[in-house]
C-alpha cells in the first residue's frame, strides 16, 4: 500500500483541455494530418471466404491515368514476419476469409483509387468455407489460454453433484451476435518511408502498440518506427492493435517513392479488417437452496475465432470474480472459422458474460421467489471466489441498493407482464457490473522543468476521446503538487517515452502510476528547487498489493423497459448506473464514460447485431444504416452516478478503470427488465420486436 | 465511382431529352440514394442531370379539390406544409418517419419515389441479386431476410420498397405526373410501382428518360382522418419492418370507407384493397379491424426468418384503425 495523492486537481470537473480543438475542427485526426503530396490508397477484397488468388489482371487498373501503382501478392514488398497472420499482407494467394485484401491501388486522388481498384479482376480457386458458428462444431477445441492470459476452463468442487442435490435449479442457453465495434472516425493512417524507416500518423490506442507490433514485420527495429497518434475518434477495442490496413499502407508508401500514402477504410472495410467481438453460446447452471444462495456455478462458453489467428474472448471471466458458490466450474471452446480476426471489443469477456450470468440470476430470482437485488446481495463474495484473495475493495451490495433506492425499487411488483399504460407493457430490471484493475507494465513517464514554471510530462499515450489529455494533466498536477495549468502534457507519439495500450481500462492506472512515480523521483532528484531543465524518467512501478487483493470495480445497472402490446416494440425509458471505482479522477469525463458505456450496453441489448451469411463468409449489414446502433431516439434518461470507494491498494491516484464497466451488465438489465414488462424471457441478443409477437 | 459528367439541367425538358437519348444517363435529385449507389458500383451512370433546381418546388392547389405536390419539393418542407398536414396528415407523418431530419432536409418527392430497395445484397455487388443483375440470383431469399417481402414477391426477388412517402401517397390514390420525350402521362400511384415477377430489375413502370414532375393528390375529405405508423428496430433512423398507411371514414358506429397501405411487405407499397372491402360497411370493433387484417394478409408467403411479420403488420393495422376510429369518434 503506498500513501494516496492528496488530491486537489483530482476530482476536478476540469472540462477537456481538447475540447475547443476538438469542437473548432482543428484537432488533427489521423487522415487529416497535414503532409505534402500524397498518393492514396485504396484496396480490393476477397470475394471468396477461401481458397486461392489464381490470377490477377490489373492492366486496366494500371492504365488508367493517375494511378501509380498497383500491389499485389506478386510485387508486394516481402515483410519479414509471418507470426501474425492477420498482418502477412499480400504475401501470398491464400485467401483466408472473405475481405480479405488481394490488390491495392495507389494513386494522386482517392476517387482514381477507388474507381482503378474497381477495375482490377481477381481470380480465384475457391474451397470450402465454414463461417457460422455451431454449438455442434466438430472442430471444438480449447484454447491454451484466454485473450489476457487467463486461465480457459477452472473447475472447484462437484458441480453436478451440487446442482442435483439443488433445491432450486437454472439450465439455460444464452447467445450474444457478433458485434462491430464502429467508432465513428474510420481506421486511417498515413505511412511515409523515408532513410529513418517508417513514419505513420495512425488512428491507434497505441502509439507504441503499433510500434513494436508492425516493427518486426517489416523487418525493422523498432527505434525505425515512428507512429503519431494525438487525437482519435473512438476505438472500443479496434484500434487496440494495429490491423492489416497498417501494414498495406506500409508496404504502399515502400513503393511509392518516398511520398506520403494516405489510407481510410470506409465504413463497408472495416467490417472485414477491423475486428469485431466474436459471437457466443453459453451455457449457464445455476443450482442454489431456496433461499437463493448458490451451491453451484457453471458457465460453459462456446465462441467463434477464426483460423489465422487465435482469439479467445474471455466470456467467463466475469463469473470468476461475481458470486460465491462452493462449486463452480468455468469453461471455454473455440469454433475456428473461415472469418475475419476478431478483436477486443468494450470489456471483452466481461460484456457477453455477464449478459448470459446476470439474466440468469435474474431467472433464479424468478425461480426461488425472491427479489433480485435480494439473491445479488446473499450470493455477494466476501473473497475472490477463485483465487480466495480478499477485495481491495467491494462495493456491489453498495451499488445495488443505492440504486435501488434512487430508482424507486421498492415499490416494484415482482409479478411480470401486468403494468399496462397506452398500450405498452412496463418493467423494471437489474443486473450486477464488474471490471477488473488492470495495471500494465512498462509505460515511462518523463518530466522536466521548463523556463516558464511550468512541467513537462511526456508519455506516449492515447486519448481515444475518453478524456485522458485532461484527466493525465490532474494527475499530473497533482503529483507534481502544482496547479493543472503548470502542467504541459504530451501524448499521442512514440517520439514520447513507451506508454501501454489504451485498453483493459489500464489507462489511468498504468500511465499515472508512472507520471506519480516520475514525479515522486523528480522531488527525490531535485527537492523543491529544481533548476530549469531537471529531468527525469520513470516506469510504471509494479504494484506489490496486486499479489495480496483481488482488485475489481463493480457497479449495478437499472433499466425500465416499455414492450408494445400490439407491435412488440421495445423502448428503454430510463436507465440507472451506480459504479463503485475507486477515487474518480475527472467526473465530466467520468460520467461521459459511464453514460457511453451504459448507452453502448443499451446499443447491444436492442440493437446490435452484424448478421454473417454463412454461405458468403460476409457480414452483410456492413454500413450504419443497416447496422444499427441506437439513435438519440432510442436513449431517453441515462444516468450513472458513483459512490464514495477508498481504496488505498490499487494505484497512487486510488482510482479503478472506468472505460469498460458502464457496458457491462447493461444489456442483461434491459433483458430483465423486458422480461418484468412482459412475461417473455429472451435469451438471445439482440432484444427485437419479434420475440414479443405471436 | 466510375467518371461521370455532370449536367445541370435548364428546364424539364431539356432535361428529358438529356437522359432520354443515352441509355447510361440518370436523373439525379438530391443523391441521397444514387450517390451513395455510385459510390458502391450500385449505379454507374455516365452522366447525372440535376432535376433537383427545376421549378417543381410548391405545393398547390388542384381545380377539383386536390392538391399538386412538385417534384422537387424537399421532404422537410413537405412534412411540414399546412396543407398536407391538415388534409393528408398521413403523408406528413410518413415523411417525418423516414430517414433522418439532415436527409429529408435534401431529399425530394421524386426521388423518394424512386429510392431502390434495402436488401443488403442489392447493394453488395459482390452478392448475387437479379435486380442489380439480372439472372444472377437471388440471395436474400435463403439469406437474411429481416427487411424482406410477405407479399407479392417472386422467385427471382424478394426486396421492398423503402419508401415511406410513397406507402401514404398510394394510400390516399395519388398519381403521379411524369414527363417524358412524348410529353405528360398521369400514372395512379397504385399502377406505378412493379411487383418484381421475373423482371426485377424494374422498380417503377417509368421508361428510361422519364422525369417525374409532380404528384396528385385528389380531394379526399375524409384522408383529414389519415395516419402513418411505422414500426422499425430503431426509435429513428431505420427503415420499416412494417408500416400502415390508412385512412377512415366512419359514421354511426360502422366504417363508410377507408384506405389502407402496407409499407415494408413488399417490392411496392402495398395497397391492401381486400381489407378495404371488408372495412366497407363493417361495424367499428376490433374484430372488423383483425377480419380486414386477416383477408389482405392471407395471400402472404413469409420466407424464414421474417414470419413476424404477418403478426406485427396484422396487430398494427387493428391498432391504427382503432386509433383512426377513436381519432372519428371525437
Amino acid at each position: 500500500m503506498t500513501g494516496l495523492l492528496e488530491p486537489h486537481a483530482i476530482g476536478q470537473s476540469l472540462t477537456r483541455l481538447d475540447g475547443p480543438a476538438k469542437v473548432t475542427g482543428t484537432a488533427p485526426y489521423a487522415f487529416e494530418q497535414p503532409v505534402g503530396d500524397p498518393l492514396h490508397l485504396f484496396p480490393v477484397q476477397a470475394t471468396i471466404a477461401r481458397g486461392r488468388v489464381t490470377a490477377i489482371d490489373s492492366s486496366a487498373a494500371e492504365a488508367m491515368p493517375g494511378v501509380a501503382g498497383v500491389l499485389t501478392h506478386t510485387n508486394a514488398p516481402r515483410l519479414a514476419s509471418d507470426e501474425d497472420r492477420e498482418l502477412w499482407v499480400l504475401q501470398s494467394d491464400q485467401v483466408a476469409f472473405r475481405g480479405q485484401f488481394v490488390a491495392a491501388v495507389l494513386a494522386e486522388t482517392p476517387e482514381i483509387a477507388r474507381h482503378a481498384a474497381s477495375l482490377v479482376r481477381v481470380e480465384y480457386a475457391e474451397e470450402p468455407h465454414e463461417a457460422e458458428l455451431r454449438a455442434d462444431s466438430a472442430k471444438l477445441y480449447a484454447p491454451d489460454e484466454l485473450l489476457a492470459g487467463e486461465p480457459t476452463n477452472t473447475f472447484e468442487g462437484d458441480v453436478d453433484g451440487a446442482l442435483a442435490a439443488a433445491a432450486v435449479t437454472v439450465d439455460q442457453t444464452y447467445t450474444t451476435p457478433m458485434e462491430h465495434n464502429n467508432p465513428m472516425e474510420p481506421h486511417a493512417t498515413i505511412a511515409r518511408w523515408d532513410e529513418d524507416g517508417l513514419t505513420l500518423y495512425d488512428s491507434t490506442q497505441g502509439a507504441h502498440t503499433v510500434r513494436v507490433t508492425l516493427a518486426p514485420v517489416f523487418g525493422l527495429d523498432p527505434r525505425q518506427v515512428r507512429v503519431i497518434a494525438p487525437y482519435v475518434g473512438g476505438g472500443f477495442g479496434s484500434k487496440g492493435m494495429p490491423h492489416a490496413h497498417n501494414v498495406l499502407a506500409g508496404l504502399a508508401a515502400r513503393m511509392a517513392g518516398g511520398r506520403p500514402v494516405k489510407f481510410a477504410l470506409t465504413r463497408q472495410q472495416m467490417y472485414s479488417i477491423a475486428g469485431y467481438r466474436p459471437p457466443t453460446i453459453q451455457r449457464i447452471q445455476l443450482g442454489a437452496g431456496a433461499d437463493g444462495r448458490l451451491t453451484a456455478l457453471a458457465q460453459d462458453v462456446i465462441e467463434l475465432s477464426s483460423k489465422i489467428k487465435e482469439y479467445a474472448e474471455p466470456t467467463g471471466k466475469g463469473t470468476r470474480v461475481m458470486y460465491a458458490a462452493p462449486h463452480r466450474r468455468i469453461t471455454h471452446r473455440l469454433d475456428p472459422l473461415d472469418v475475419p480476426v476478431p478483436t477486443w471489443m468494450r470489456a471483452p469477456g466481461e460484456c457477453p458474460g455477464m449478459f448470459a450470468l446476470e439474466v440468469a440470476m435474474d431467472e433464479l430470482a424468478v425461480a426461488c421467489g425472491l427479489d433480485p437485488i435480494e439473491v445479488r446481495v446473499r450470493n455477494d463474495a466476501e473473497v475472490s471466489p477463485e483465487s480466495g484473495l480478499p477485495w481491495s475493495s467491494r462495493n456491489l451490495v453498495a451499488c445495488l441498493r443505492e440504486g435501488a433506492r434512487r430508482f424507486g425499487w421498492e415499490r416494484r411488483d415482482p409479478t411480470p407482464g401486468v403494468r399496462r399504460d397506452n398500450g405498452w407493457l412496463i418493467g423494471t430490471g437489474v443486473a450486477s457490473s464488474t471490471y477488473p484493475v488492470y495495471r500494465l507494465p512498462g509505460s515511462v513517464a518523463m518530466i522536466r522543468l521548463l523556463g516558464d514554471g511550468r512541467y513537462r510530462v511526456s508519455i506516449g499515450a492515447a486519448d481515444i476521446g475518453t478524456g485522458t489529455w485532461t484527466a493525465l494533466t490532474q494527475v499530473a498536477a497533482d503529483a507534481l503538487g502544482v496547479p493543472c495549468e503548470r502542467v504541459d502534457l504530451r501524448i499521442g507519439d512514440t517520439a514520447l517515452p513507451m506508454a501501454s495500450v489504451e485498453g483493459g481500462s489500464s489507462g489511468i492506472t498504468s500511465w499515472g502510476s508512472a507520471i506519480v512515480a516520475a514525479a515522486q523521483a523528480f522531488r527525490d532528484q531535485y527537492g523543491t528547487e529544481p533548476a530549469d531543465g531537471a529531468e527525469v524518467v520513470a516506469e510504471t512501478p509494479d504494484n506489490p498489493d496486486a499479489a495480496r487483493f483481488a482488485m475489481q470495480a463493480f457497479g449495478a445497472q437499472f433499466a425500465e423497459v416499455r414492450v408494445h402490446v400490439d407491435t412488440g416494440e421495445i423502448r428503454v425509458p430510463r436507465m440507472l448506473g451506480v459504479f463503485a471505482a475507486g477515487r474518480i479522477i475527472n467526473p465530466r469525463t467520468a460520467r461521459s464514460q459511464f453514460i457511453g458505456g451504459m448507452t453502448m450496453g443499451l446499443s447491444m441489448a436492442l440493437h446490435e447485431q452484424s448478421v454473417m451469411d454463412p454461405r458468403f463468409g460476409l457480414v452483410v449489414n456492413h454500413d450504419l444504416a443497416e447496422y444499427h446502433i441506437a439513435a438519440n431516439a432510442d436513449v431517453g434518461d441515462v444516468d450513472a452516478i458513483w459512490i464514495d470507494e477508498h481504496d488505498p491498494y490499487v494505484n497512487p491516484m486510488g482510482s479503478k478503470g472506468i472505460g469498460e464497466i458502464g457496458i457491462v451488465g447493461a444489456a442483461a438489465a434491459v433483458a430483465n427488465a423486458a422480461y418484468h414488462a412482459t412475461g417473455i424471457r429472451v435469451r438471445d441478443l439482440p432484444i427485437t420486436a419479434d420475440r414479443f409477437l405471436s | 465511382m466510375i467518371p461521370f459528367e455532370y449536367l445541370r439541367a435548364e428546364d424539364a425538358a431539356s432535361a428529358v431529352a438529356a437522359v432520354a437519348s443515352r441509355p447510361t444517363a440518370a436523373f439525379l435529385g438530391a443523391g441521397t440514394n444514387l450517390v451513395d449507389h455510385m459510390k458502391l458500383g450500385v449505379a454507374s451512370p455516365e452522366l447525372l442531370v440535376d432535376v433537383s433546381r427545376l421549378p417543381f418546388d410548391e405545393v398547390e392547389p388542384l381545380p377539383g379539390g386536390g392538391v399538386r405536390i412538385g417534384a422537387a419539393v424537399r421532404n422537410s418542407d413537405l412534412a411540414a406544409d399546412p396543407i398536407l398536414r391538415s388534409r393528408y396528415p398521413a403523408v406528413s407523418r410518413a415523411l417525418l418517419a423516414g430517414a433522418s431530419a439532415q436527409l429529408r432536409n435534401l431529399a425530394t418527392t421524386g426521388g423518394n419515389l424512386l429510392q431502390r430497395t434495402r436488401c443488403v445484397y442489392f447493394q453488395d455487388v459482390t452478392t448475387p441479386c437479379n435486380k442489380r443483375e439480372p439472372g444472377s440470383g437471388c440471395s436474400a431469399i435463403d439469406g437474411y431476410t429481416r427487411y424482406h417481402a410477405i407479399l407479392g414477391a417472386s422467385s427471382a426477388c424478394v426486396a421492398t420498397h423503402p419508401s415511406d412517402l410513397a406507402v401514404a401517397l398510394t394510400a390516399l390514390d395519388a398519381t403521379v405526373v411524369v414527363l417524358g420525350v412524348h410529353g405528360e402521362r398521369q400514372i395512379p400511384l397504385a399502377d406505378f410501382y412493379r411487383l418484381p415477377g421475373d423482371d426485377p430489375h424494374r422498380d417503377t413502370v417509368l421508361e428510361h428518360g422519364e422525369l417525374i414532375i409532380a404528384v396528385d393528390l385528389p380531394d379526399l375529405p375524409f384522408a383529414a382522418r389519415s395516419t402513418y405508423r411505422k414500426v422499425r428496430d430503431r426509435a429513428s433512423y431505420a427503415f420499416a419492418l412494417v408500416s400502415v398507411a390508412a385512412a377512415l371514414d366512419v359514421a354511426d358506429g360502422s366504417v363508410r370507407d377507408a384506405r389502407v397501405a402496407f409499407g415494408g411487405v413488399a417490392h411496392k407499397p402495398w395497397r391492401a384493397t381486400r381489407a378495404e372491402e371488408v372495412l366497407r360497411g363493417a361495424p367499428i370493433s376490433d374484430e372488423s379491424f383483425l377480419q380486414a387484417a386477416e383477408a389482405e394478409l392471407a395471400g402472404a408467403r413469409p420466407l424464414a426468418g421474417n414470419e413476424f411479420k404477418v403478426p406485427m403488420a396484422r396487430n398494427t393495422l387493428v391498432a391504427v384503425l382503432r386509433e383512426l376510429a377513436q381519432e372519428e369518434a371525437r
